[in-house]
């Protein structure tokens, strides 16, 4: 027992001193960790609050810092159609399958990515839409592919204009050189499930620390009872349907009876 | 008013869809359809998954088609023998759309082929429908009676062997074509989310040679089963019928179906069929339209699983 406690102490001072540049770490707290979808639900903003802190009373806080959050949605898979005219109509003709990438992705900073760091950076840590691994089945691989290959830049395109996937170099604000905020939005169509948050503290183009945090988005109430209903009893529910179709159909019969 | 959706996973305004259900209602309780085949391109237009559209819509119809099922019953304009034949075979047509609507969903070509069974029906029925009225309409000027009078000529479908008798229609016709245009109704319905009552009444006319009197309350009886039926598997089979969203729907849609019933009421049958020929027809145009002219954007997303 002493002994595992030695070796416990002993671990703890070697860690701290193999890591002499960990100087800062982060303080984060989310507005809200569980937003329920219910039936006037239109969108959320969420914010989430931090400061930047010496780890010991022995380090200065530097000047100036740039800071990266970035948020994740649950994966889902997802086919990007292509459309080619094929005698005289519109037809989708090919298309490539995203596997497995995030549902909803926010790179919120507080200036635009490219200046925080250099792009060898960026590209190790996956900061930036760009940077952020997104595989593509291709053939038998699955793997992510250039930033401006054209199915990418579709996937992304129209994940955006969905105001699911978006980037803002102005979606953080530091409102001391050491307290920021950070603005989530959340769109109506966000999709239900565990969302991952990564705060990544940039200085002088290198990666100083770094934080997580995770929020949740569900169905609540009578969005979630008919949710459910529908896909756990997929008869019963449809018979439910039908049965008030009859039922309307009847009362409408009955209100506007003439004879 | 924002309403959640819980099916198709989002927000619409309850006074947009309620505006659209009494709009369509209208239509189909002048016209005596469904109205399908206007409800399911609308809601695709407000941003409805096309898939959702088609699922819900086949519950809004069954709902309207009940209402006037219910009517024409007292009125006894109503050939239930003749219905229940026709739908024996309508719920395999339905299953059977049911099933193709899951496979090609899953082959990328739905969007394909709803709007390319919009683009040929609707152009041929509306373009039937147009011809006949004008030519009828012509006849008026020339001071002849505007209705042919049905020809007693047989045609080679009542050459054809199993003859049932229907007595409220006063026919005796072989059960095949019975079935086949049964089959033929279902299936559709199924696949582009319409009651089929616009092609169905024409054909029980043209083919079986059902008498007026019967031939919308009988094609009503049909659409209401095919359409509760439908709903019942798109539920089982696809989980995308949005009950909230056909609620609404059906609600708008009986109250404007009453007031429609009542105009309809007022105007001569051909120049009625005249109209409801250029809707058809126009509605027909631009889906081809739309197949035509080169999308805003050539890609699209589906979604293929939650992971």
């Amino acid at each position: 027992m002493m002994r595992r406690i030695a070796a416990a102490i002993a671990f703890v001072l070697t860690a701290c001193a193999a890591a002499p540049a960990a100087a800062e770490r982060l303080v984060v707290s989310l507005s809200n960790h569980r937003v329920a979808i219910t039936s006037n639900f239109d969108g959320e903003n969420l914010v989430l609050f931090g400061t930047i802190e010496p780890t010991d009373s022995k380090t200065t806080l530097r000047q100036s810092y740039d800071l990266v959050v970035t948020v994740t949605g649950p994966r889902h898979t997802l086919r990007t159609r292509r459309k080619e005219r094929v005698l005289g109509i519109w037809v989708n003709v090919d298309a490539r399958e995203f596997v497995r990438v995030p549902s909803y992705l926010a790179v919120l900073s507080n200036r635009p990515v490219a200046e925080i760091a250099p792009p060898d950076i960026l590209r190790v840590n996956q900061v930036g839409i760009d940077n952020f691994l997104l595989p593509q089945r291709i053939g038998p691989d699955v793997a992510d592919t250039v930033p401006d290959d054209p199915y990418r830049v579709a996937f992304v395109r129209l994940s955006s204009q969905q105001g699911l996937y978006r980037e803002s170099g102005a979606g953080v604000t530091f409102l001391t050189p050491t307290v920021f905020r950070a603005a989530v939005p959340l769109p109506a169509v966000v999709p239900t499930g565990a969302y991952a948050i990564d705060v990544k503290l940039f200085a002088d183009g290198a990666l100083v620390a770094r934080t997580s945090s995770a929020l949740e988005v569900v169905k609540a109430g009578f969005e979630q009872f008919i949710a459910e209903a529908a896909r756990e009893y997929g008869f019963l529910y449809g018979l439910a349907t039908a049965l008030m179709a009859l039922l309307t159909g009847w009362l409408a019969s009955v209100i506007f009876r003439r004879d | 008013m924002q309403f959640y959706l819980p099916i198709a996973d989002m927000p619409v305004n309850i006074f947009l869809v309620l505006a659209m259900g009494v709009a369509v209602g209208f239509i189909s309780g002048m016209f005596g359809i469904g109205g399908g085949f206007l409800m399911t391109p609308l809601l695709i237009f407000v941003g409805i998954p096309p898939a959702v559209a088609v699922a819900s819509v086949a519950s809004h119809i069954a709902a309207s088609s009940f209402s006037g099922a219910i009517s024409y019953w007292r009125k006894r304009a109503l050939d239930m023998p003749l219905a229940l034949t026709l739908l024996s075979a309508g719920i395999i047509g339905t299953a059977s759309g049911v099933w193709l609507f899951t496979m090609l969903r899953s082959l990328d070509q739905l969007d394909l082929m709803i709007g390319l069974s919009y683009v040929t029906l609707l152009t041929i029925v509306g373009g039937m429908m147009i011809n006949e009225s004008v030519r009828a309409e012509l006849r008026t000027r020339k001071g002849q009676p505007a209705t042919l009078r049905r020809p007693g000529s047989h045609t080679w479908l009542h050459g054809l062997p199993f003859k049932m008798r229907f007595k409220r229609s006063k026919i005796y016709v072989s059960a095949i074509p019975v079935l086949a245009i049964g089959f033929i109704i279902g299936f559709i319905g199924a696949i582009m989310g319409i009651g089929g009552g616009f092609i169905l009444v024409p054909m029980l006319i043209y083919f079986l040679r059902v008498p007026t009197a019967t031939v919308i309350g009988t094609s009503m009886v049909l659409t209401l089963v095919t359409m509760a039926s439908a709903t019942v598997m798109h539920a089982v089979t696809n989980h995308l019928v949005d009950a909230v969203l056909a609620l609404i729907l059906m609600i708008g849609g009986v109250i404007g179906a009453q007031f429609g019933a009542r105009t309809g009421q007022k105007m001569r049958g051909e120049r009625l069929r005249l109209l409801l020929g250029l809707l058809v027809f126009s509605v027909g145009l631009r889906f081809a339209w739309q197949l035509v002219v080169q999308p805003d954007d050539l890609y699209s997303l589906r979604l293929v699983g939650a992971v």
